[in-house]
This record gives C-alpha cells, sequence and structure tokens, in this order.
C-alpha cells in the first residue's frame, strides 16, 4: 500500500472522534467536585453583606462559635492580605475587613458537622454595620465628588475613587478622517450585563495536612492562579500548595480567578484540621458574577462613497462593579480587539471602567469585545445603508487581509474571513433575502474576530505559557501529564489526539493525567481561547521529541534511514514499502532499550515581539486570530414586539479543526450564548424605584432567563479552514470567537425585517415594543429600501454629513 | 446542633437501598449524599435546571424538589441505571459520538428526559425531543448535538426491535 493513502486512513486529526472522557460523563461516572466527599468533612457557608456599602463597625462571632457542632468560624481578619487576579489591581478580600460593598459581599465563614448547622451558625454572627450611600449608575460613579464615600479610596489623592481604569489610545488620524468621510454615522448604544450561568455552581474543599501543606479541589479554570493567590494570601509555601481541578461543569469565563469560598475552604480546613467543602447555592453564583460588563458606548464612523470605512470614534463607560477583578484588561479589550476583520485607517477609543455597588464584572466568552462589536457591527450597518451597498459586500471591501498589522499594530497572519461571509452568504440564500423578505421577516450579517491567546500571561514572566509531559512504555502506552483546564472544551482529548497522531498508537493507549498542580506542568488555564493553541503546540513539541527516538531505534533495526519509518495506525511502517511493518509497542521497546526509559517534555511560548510599542499594546496581542460571520434570519411581530429567530447561518474560520465535532459544538454553543444575550439575558441589578437597591433582580435560573431548546434557533456550523502558520496543524481558537456576531447579525436583521434599529440590548419584547410603536408614531415602520445595485453616485457633500442614530 | 437522621428506603435501580437523612431532604440530596449516586447533579436547588432530573415510575422527575418520602415504593433510575452489563444505554454512546456533552454536567439529566422520552415514543420526531428536553437547561452545546444524538439513539433502540 503507498504511505500516503496508509496515513490518511489511520489519521486523526481533522476527522471526528470520541472525546477520551466522554463516555464516563454520559454514564455518570464522571467526578466534579461537589460529587467528592472525605471522611470528617465539615460543610462550610459564608455570612453575607445584606448593605450595598457599609462599613463594618464590628462583628461579635462568640454565639455562632459556642454552637455545638460548630468547628470553626472565621472573619476578615484572618485572612488580611489584599488579592485580585490582575497583579497590579488588587482591591478585595477572600472576607471583607471594614467595609462591604455590594449586597453579597462575604464577612464570614463558619465550618459545621453538617448544612443546617452551618446555617444555623450564620444566624447567630453579630455584624453591626454603617450603611454609606450607594452608587448604582456608573455614570453617577464616575461624576462623583467625594462627597459621599468612594467606593474605594482614590490611589491617588484628589481623583475620584470610583474610576478604576480609563484607557485613551489614537492610531491615525482620527478626526481629519471623520471631516473627510462622505458619510459619517454616529450611535449611541447600550448593552446589558450578562452572566455565565454554568451548570454546575462553584464548589471548593479544602484539606490541611497540620504540617503546612494545603489542598484545595476546585472548580475552576485557572489552577496555576489559584495556586499562587492561595500560596500569597494564606503565607504558604506555594511547593507545599497543591491544586486538583476536578471536571467542571461549565464556565464560560465565570471560574476564572479565585473566589471566596476557595479561600474560605482553605482557612476553615487550617483552623478546623479537617476537610472543608463550600458549595455556592444559585444564588451565591449569581452575586459572585464576574459577569459580562454592562457598556454604555458612543461611536462615530465615518465611511467614504465608495463604502471604504474612513475613521472610527468609540468613547465607552464600562461598569465594573464592586471589584476590579479582570477590568484593567477588559477595559483595553473594549477597544484593543476591534480592529479586524476591516481595515481602517484612523481609530481612536475612550474607555473609562467605574466601580459600583454592584457584583463585580469580569470576563465572560468574548471578554470585552462582544459588546463593541455589537455596536460596531451594527454601525457597519448603517453605514452600508447610507452608501447604498449589500452589508456584505460593504464588509468585504473592507476586509483587512491575511499577513498584516492592524491600525493599533497586532499582527494578523492566517485569515479566512471572506471564506467566511462567502459561505453565510451562500448557505442562508441571503441574496434572494435580503431586503426582500416580506414586512416582518428579515435577515442580517455581521463578522469579528478574536485572540486565541494572550501573548502575555497575567503575572510578567519569561517561561513558556503552556507545557506538557509525555512517556511512553513498553505497553504501547502513551501517558500524557497535562496542566490544562478541562471545562467541557475538550483539550484533555486534543492532546490525546496529538499523542496518538503523532506516536502512531490507537486513541484508547492514551491516558492524560490531568488537574493537578503536584504533577503536570504548568499551563495558565482556560480562558482567551488560548489552550488549542498553545497546549496543541507543547504537546506536538514533546510527542515529536519521542516520535524521533523511536524512528531512530527503528530505522537502526531495520537499517534505513529514520525519516522513512512511520508511525501509524499501531504500527511503525517503512514508508517506501508499508508491508514492511512491526507493532508499535515493539517499536517502543526498540526504543527503550536503545536510549533508556523515554519521557519528554514539551512546551509553547508566545512571540513576544508583535505588538504595538506603546502603552496597552501588548493587550490584545495575540499569536493568532480567528474569523467568523454569522447571518441570522429573524420574525419580528410587531403588535407585541416579540422576536423569533429562526436561524443561524455560523462560518468561523478555526485555521484548521482538530476534531470537526468539538469544533462545531464551541461555534453552535456560541451562537446560542450569543443569542440568548440578544434577545432574554439581562444580569440587572434593581435600582431604588424598582425594590431594594443592590439586590440582584433575577438570582434563579426561572428569572434570569437562559434558552431552553424551545427558545434556541436552528444553528447550521460552517467551518473554514485557513491553516494557520504557527497554529497547531494549523488550528487556531473556536471557543469564544463564534459567540461575537450573533447579537449585531440579529440587530441588523430586525432592521431588514420592520426597519427599527435596535441599538440597546436585549431585543426582549418590552424593548422592541416600544422601538416599534416609536417608528410608528415617525412614519418609519416599514421595510427598508434595498441598497442600489451601484455605490452611490452623489457627488462630495461640502462637510460630512451627520447622521443621528435611527 | 447536629440534624437528626431517619432511615428511608428507596428502590434505585433495581436495588433495594437505605439511607440514614435528615427528614427534609430531597431524593437528590439522598441519591447523592446518602447513597453515593454522584451521577445526578444538583445545578439550581429550586426545580429550574433539569440536571437533577431522575425517573421514577417512567417520569422523568425533579430530584432537587421531590422530598425522599415521595420516592418510597416507586422505581427510581438514574443515569447510573441506564447501561447494562453488556454496554452503555444507546443515548450515553451517542451522546459520547455526537459531542452532545461538553462539560457534561447537564447531560445525567437529559438522559432521563430522552431515556423517558423513547419509551414512551420510540420515534420521536424534532419537535417532540425539543418539547421533551425544554426541562433541561444545556449552557454548552446549543442543543443541536443533542438532538442528534437523540435521533441516532433512537433508531439504533428501533433497530434492536427489528432484529
Amino acid at each position: 500500500m503507498k504511505s500516503d493513502k496508509y496515513l490518511n486512513d489511520t489519521r486523526l486529526i481533522g476527522k471526528p472522534q470520541r472525546k477520551i472522557e466522554g463516555l464516563a460523563k454520559s454514564t455518570g461516572r464522571s467526578v466534579y467536585t461537589d460529587d467528592l466527599t472525605f471522611p470528617g468533612m465539615l460543610h462550610g457557608k459564608i455570612l453575607r453583606s445584606p448593605h450595598a456599602h457599609a462599613r463594618i463597625v464590628s462583628i461579635d462571632t462568640s454565639r455562632a462559635a459556642a454552637l455545638e457542632a460548630v468547628h470553626g468560624v472565621i472573619t476578615g481578619g484572618d485572612m488580611p492580605v489584599t488579592d485580585g487576579i490582575v497583579p497590579c489591581t488588587p482591591d478585595e478580600n477572600p472576607l471583607c475587613l471594614d467595609r462591604v460593598r455590594y449586597i453579597g459581599d462575604g464577612v464570614a465563614a463558619v465550618a459545621a458537622v453538617d448544612e443546617d448547622t452551618a446555617l444555623a451558625a450564620l444566624e447567630l454572627i453579630d455584624v453591626e454595620y454603617e450603611e454609606l450611600p450607594a452608587f448604582f449608575d456608573p455614570h453617577d460613579a464616575a461624576d462623583a465628588d467625594g462627597s459621599t464615600p468612594y467606593i474605594h479610596d482614590p490611589k491617588k489623592e484628589g481623583r475620584n475613587g470610583n474610576v478604576t481604569k480609563v484607557v485613551h489610545l489614537e492610531f491615525g488620524e482620527v478626526d481629519e478622517g471623520l471631516e473627510s468621510a462622505d458619510v459619517v454615522v454616529e450611535g449611541d448604544y447600550f448593552f446589558e450585563g450578562t452572566t455565565h450561568a454554568p451548570i454546575e455552581p462553584h464548589c471548593a474543599i479544602g484539606q490541611w495536612d497540620g504540617a503546612g501543606g494545603l489542598t484545595v479541589w476546585s472548580a475552576t479554570q485557572v489552577p496555576h492562579y489559584l495556586h499562587r493567590e492561595l500560596a500569597r494570601v494564606l503565607g504558604l509555601e506555594q511547593a507545599r500548595v497543591r491544586v486538583l481541578q476536578p471536571l467542571v461543569g461549565g464556565a464560560f469565563g465565570g471560574k476564572s480567578e479565585p473566589f471566596d469560598l476557595e479561600f474560605c475552604v482553605a482557612k476553615l480546613a487550617m483552623v478546623t484540621g479537617r476537610p472543608v467543602k463550600i458549595l455556592y447555592t444559585r444564588e451565591e453564583v449569581f452575586y459572585a458574577h464576574r459577569g459580562r460588563h454592562p457598556f454604555h458606548m458612543r461611536y462615530r464612523t465615518g465611511a467614504d462613497r465608495h463604502g471604504r470605512l474612513t475613521s472610527v470614534d468609540a468613547k465607552i463607560l464600562l461598569d465594573g462593579g464592586a471589584y476590579a477583578s479582570f477590568g484593567l484588561v477588559t477595559t483595553y479589550y473594549s477597544g484593543q480587539l476591534l480592529c479586524a476583520p476591516y481595515a481602517m485607517p484612523a481609530y481612536r477609543f475612550d474607555s473609562t471602567r467605574v466601580y459600583t455597588n454592584k457584583p463585580a464584572c469580569g470576563p465572560k466568552r468574548g471578554h470585552g469585545s462582544v459588546q463593541p462589536r455589537f455596536a460596531f457591527e451594527v454601525q457597519i450597518d448603517k453605514l452600508a445603508e447610507r452608501v447604498g451597498l449589500d452589508p456584505i459586500e460593504f464588509r468585504r471591501r473592507n476586509f483587512i487581509g491575511s499577513n498584516t498589522r492592524t491600525v493599533n499594530e497586532l499582527r494578523v497572519t492566517s485569515n479566512g474571513f471572506l471564506e467566511c461571509l462567502e459561505s453565510v452568504e451562500r448557505a442562508s440564500e441571503w441574496s434572494r433575502k435580503f431586503r426582500q423578505l416580506p414586512f416582518g421577516r428579515g435577515v442580517g450579517v455581521a463578522g469579528s474576530t478574536y485572540i486565541s491567546g494572550t501573548n502575555y500571561p497575567i503575572y510578567p514572566n519569561e517561561m513558556p505559557q503552556s507545557a506538557v509531559q509525555m512517556q511512553i512504555d513498553r505497553s504501547g502506552r502513551v501517558a500524557v501529564f497535562s496542566g490544562a483546564s478541562e471545562i467541557g472544551q475538550g483539550c484533555d482529548s486534543v492532546v490525546a489526539y496529538i499523542a496518538a497522531e503523532e506516536l502512531g498508537v490507537p486513541l484508547e493507549w492514551v491516558r492524560v493525567l490531568r488537574g493537578d498542580t503536584d504533577f503536570t506542568p504548568v499551563d495558565l488555564g482556560a480562558y482567551s481561547s488560548r489552550v488549542t493553541f498553545m497546549l496543541g503546540n507543547a504537546a506536538i513539541d514533546a510527542a515529536t521529541k519521542l516520535r524521533k527516538l523511536v524512528q531512530k531505534a527503528v530505522g537502526q533495526a531495520w537499517d534505513v534511514p529514520p525519516g522513512e519509518v512511520l508511525l501509524a495506525g499501531g504500527q511503525a511502517l517503512w514508508a517506501p514499502d508499508t508491508s514492511r511493518q512491526m507493532p508499535i509497542a515493539e517499536a517502543f521497546n526498540l526504543a527503550e532499550a536503545a536510549f533508556g526509559t523515554l519521557g519528554a517534555t514539551g512546551w509553547y511560548n508566545t512571540p513576544k515581539d508583535v505588538h504595538g510599542e506603546y502603552r496597552g499594546g501588548t493587550i490584545g496581542a495575540s499569536p493568532a486570530y480567528s474569523f467568523t460571520a454569522h447571518v441570522a434570519e429573524v420574525e419580528v411581530d410587531v403588535e407585541t414586539g416579540v422576536v423569533e429567530v429562526q436561524k443561524i447561518w455560523v462560518a468561523h474560520d478555526c485555521g484548521r479543526a482538530l476534531n470537526p465535532v468539538l469544533v462545531e459544538g464551541q461555534m453552535e454553543g456560541s451562537a446560542y450564548m450569543g443569542f440568548g444575550e440578544a434577545l432574554m439575558e439581562e444580569h440587572v441589578v434593581k435600582d431604588a424605584d424598582h425594590g431594594r437597591a443592590g439586590l440582584h433582580n433575577a438570582p434563579s435560573l426561572l428569572d434570569y432567563r437562559i434558552p431552553t431548546s424551545l427558545d434556541t434557533p436552528a444553528l447550521e456550523s460552517l467551518i473554514v479552514e485557513s491553516i494557520d502558520p504557527e497554529g497547531p496543524y494549523g488550528a487556531k481558537e473556536a471557543g469564544e470567537g463564534p459567540l461575537h456576531p450573533s447579537i449585531p447579525a440579529i440587530a441588523n436583521a430586525i432592521h431588514d425585517a420592520i426597519g427599527v434599529r435596535m441599538d440597546r440590548l436585549p431585543f426582549s419584547a418590552p424593548h422592541v415594543w416600544r422601538a416599534v410603536e416609536a417608528a410608528r408614531e415617525a412614519g418609519s415602520l416599514s421595510k427598508p429600501a434595498a441598497p442600489s445595485s451601484a455605490p452611490a453616485r452623489r457627488a462630495r457633500p461640502a462637510a460630512a454629513e451627520a447622521v443621528s442614530a435611527d | 446542633m447536629e440534624t437528626t437522621r431517619e432511615i428511608v428506603r428507596l428502590r434505585v435501580n433495581g436495588d433495594l437501598r437505605e439511607a440514614g437523612i435528615p427528614p427534609h431532604f430531597t431524593l437528590l440530596e439522598t441519591l447523592r449524599y446518602g447513597l453515593g449516586l454522584t451521577g445526578s447533579k444538583q445545578g439550581c436547588d429550586k426545580g429550574d435546571c433539569g440536571a437533577c432530573t431522575v425517573i421514577v415510575d417512567g417520569q422523568p422527575t425533579l430530584a432537587c424538589i421531590t422530598p425522599a418520602w415521595e420516592a418510597e415504593g416507586r422505581e427510581v433510575v438514574t443515569v447510573e441505571g441506564l447501561a447494562t452489563p453488556d454496554g452503555p444505554h444507546p443515548l450515553q454512546d451517542e451522546f459520547d459520538l455526537n459531542g452532545a456533552a461538553q462539560c457534561g454536567f447537564c447531560t445525567p439529566g437529559i438522559l432521563c428526559s430522552a431515556a423517558a422520552l423513547l419509551e414512551r415514543d420510540p420515534e420521536p420526531d424534532r419537535e417532540a425531543i425539543r418539547e421533551a428536553l425544554s426541562g433541561n437547561l444545556c449552557r454548552c452545546t446549543g442543543y443541536a448535538k443533542i438532538y442528534d444524538a437523540v435521533e441516532a439513539a433512537a433508531r439504533r433502540l428501533q433497530a434492536q426491535v427489528g432484529t
């Protein structure tokens, strides 16, 4: 047989595969954190603030501590070290020291023999508060003058302590670009906050060995950062802290920093000498939050009469909630990730993040860039309409291309955005539908880009971002030690596919030891869509080192050059004549005899020279960018305001689909999540006009509505492969990028259906109905005009023609 | 003030089991913390998400809002009870093959809802599947691959009946 055909038949990469833990998950054998119990384990509970903003005058825990079967009570003073996921912005404590900053802030924790006793003990903790005026509106927080206490003390005298981060970046001649534009569109947009709502609530277990050794099991997506912070806050040696990560039941960014329960189970275990578990209630998950920031955005976007962008100007106010979290990064991402897939000669963004007395916001799938992408893609739709172009053609004309730099100097390698556009255009039968469906029905398009990991880790260091250790033994088995975080996306399977592919063993012979900081090399965590790209390259590195040894040993035995030895399909083969074969285990034995016990480490680090030389220029820099285009088809009932999304076509350039089933799963899950944010989801904290200010409006999975099977539209995934030169087998990310265009594609489809612009989220019936009524009064409730077949041929106006938001 | 416990007797996955539990325990707490059957999951603790779904006398049932004593004298089947000594239930196998379980946390509940559906309607169309799973929230998949898996399992079960 020709070796090419043999290799094609035995190759795993690019073909549908099972996940290595798939059957364990579907038979109920897989273990999540709350599935663990230990002898003598205690149950912990956290007492939470009933006030949005207050000073803690005193805490008396004596009555709780005296309760029978209560073994430990701790307060903020037991862990006084300030923490925070971004090392330069620490501003919180595991339990509050002297001030609470949102309803739900933790003030004390107990450990007792069972949950009932722990809850009873919380009732016996006496806290005296002095209430302070609170800020709920980010504009009020931004305008504060210090006449009432700021939410955090200002870093410098005279500053507004409510302002957590300001970023102002400008590239090219923005004002000139707007002045010279033939059309300028201005619009105000509001993106309501949303939350991750993984089905698994946060859970952690602490165990103390009584001699300096701490073990914490946690449903975290960043075990390495948790490891570091536990050691720092609790004053332990890093080498004596072990973090174990059982399987995680969904995360989406909501488990990407240390939470109070992880510090509390650790400290309570140290105090009591017994294992301690805390499982959040669903209500606590909503208050823990760290979800998508509400954004107030103003955009001015200019284009020439041919439909080419001339300039983009953005002003954004981010409502950060009570703590910094990842907010420094969010504030940069609010602008930095907008500069592709369209070329823009000039761009400015001015973003300010403020504290408010609400649950802290942080990263959610598509961190910081889903909100501006919504506004910008609607701006593009408005511009296309102004210049008389089909919005897909408008996007095509502004395509930035591959192997280029963005206006903010980010390096773009592979870029399959045009193929994505063509793919959704064809599959959705766009040309037959756009502006041609009857009133009430419409289609909309949007595009986006996203990072495949960040080039810079959260704490500055030169070490690899991801690594694996791999060993092969005499049975033919391959053991992989991986520090990557399996949160459902399939990274444990990806390293197994790569090991099997490179070493020629059946997938079932690969074992992955994972989720244990004692025994796996460091991977920084499941965030920023970094894992497949970085872990994949690390796995190829390790497997290649081992493969070369096996090829060399077999080559010696056969007296052929090592390069002619192939490892595939459970065999070592001679490439010129594949009938010459040897079982792979035998080949491994030869290699072990020749070179000793066989193990290798492999690692990946990001390129550090591909960003702009300006402050903040490293934020947004990624080794590769994914690209996405969506078309959404909707039906709008103008009498009720109900929007039904019938279908979303999702085309995504993932570089290369290592397992197309997993890639499609990420694309569909992303589009679903974006759909939910577009139509249903609102993470809203009440103001004084709507109940008790500071209370979450809907802290349950009944009232915070996420899409059920009956709500979710039909989803069609269209994989585009651009084969990135630096990705593993050409792969880039697929987990976050495909969320972005859902929301603007739906907004643009609503406009196509009824001529109404939805510039604020969500597009729920009350919001749509009000917009419909306003349009009815203004006489603009009608199908928009079809674009002219040729570009608009107007005389160029003397001054830019400003168009206010519809 | 450790809570007083009482004995509840349940027939679970064919076995008669006893557990000492506080009187307020739900069926879910009893399964997970009394009997060590941790396959059924707690996602919301108030009947909103469906992760706790088990099959009681053939009906998909929210174990997190079912008092343990209400299940006495009934047949309870959990995700651990779907497989046979011959192998996983076709639904379990097809969930793996089709990528229908990402994080896997909603999967046990969805499998129980789907298994109960296929018992009463062996050839459901997609609308019937959507309807039957509408009480089970999945946050990962967008449901598309779950429908594919249920349809594939139904075909396999029908083929088995045919042979």
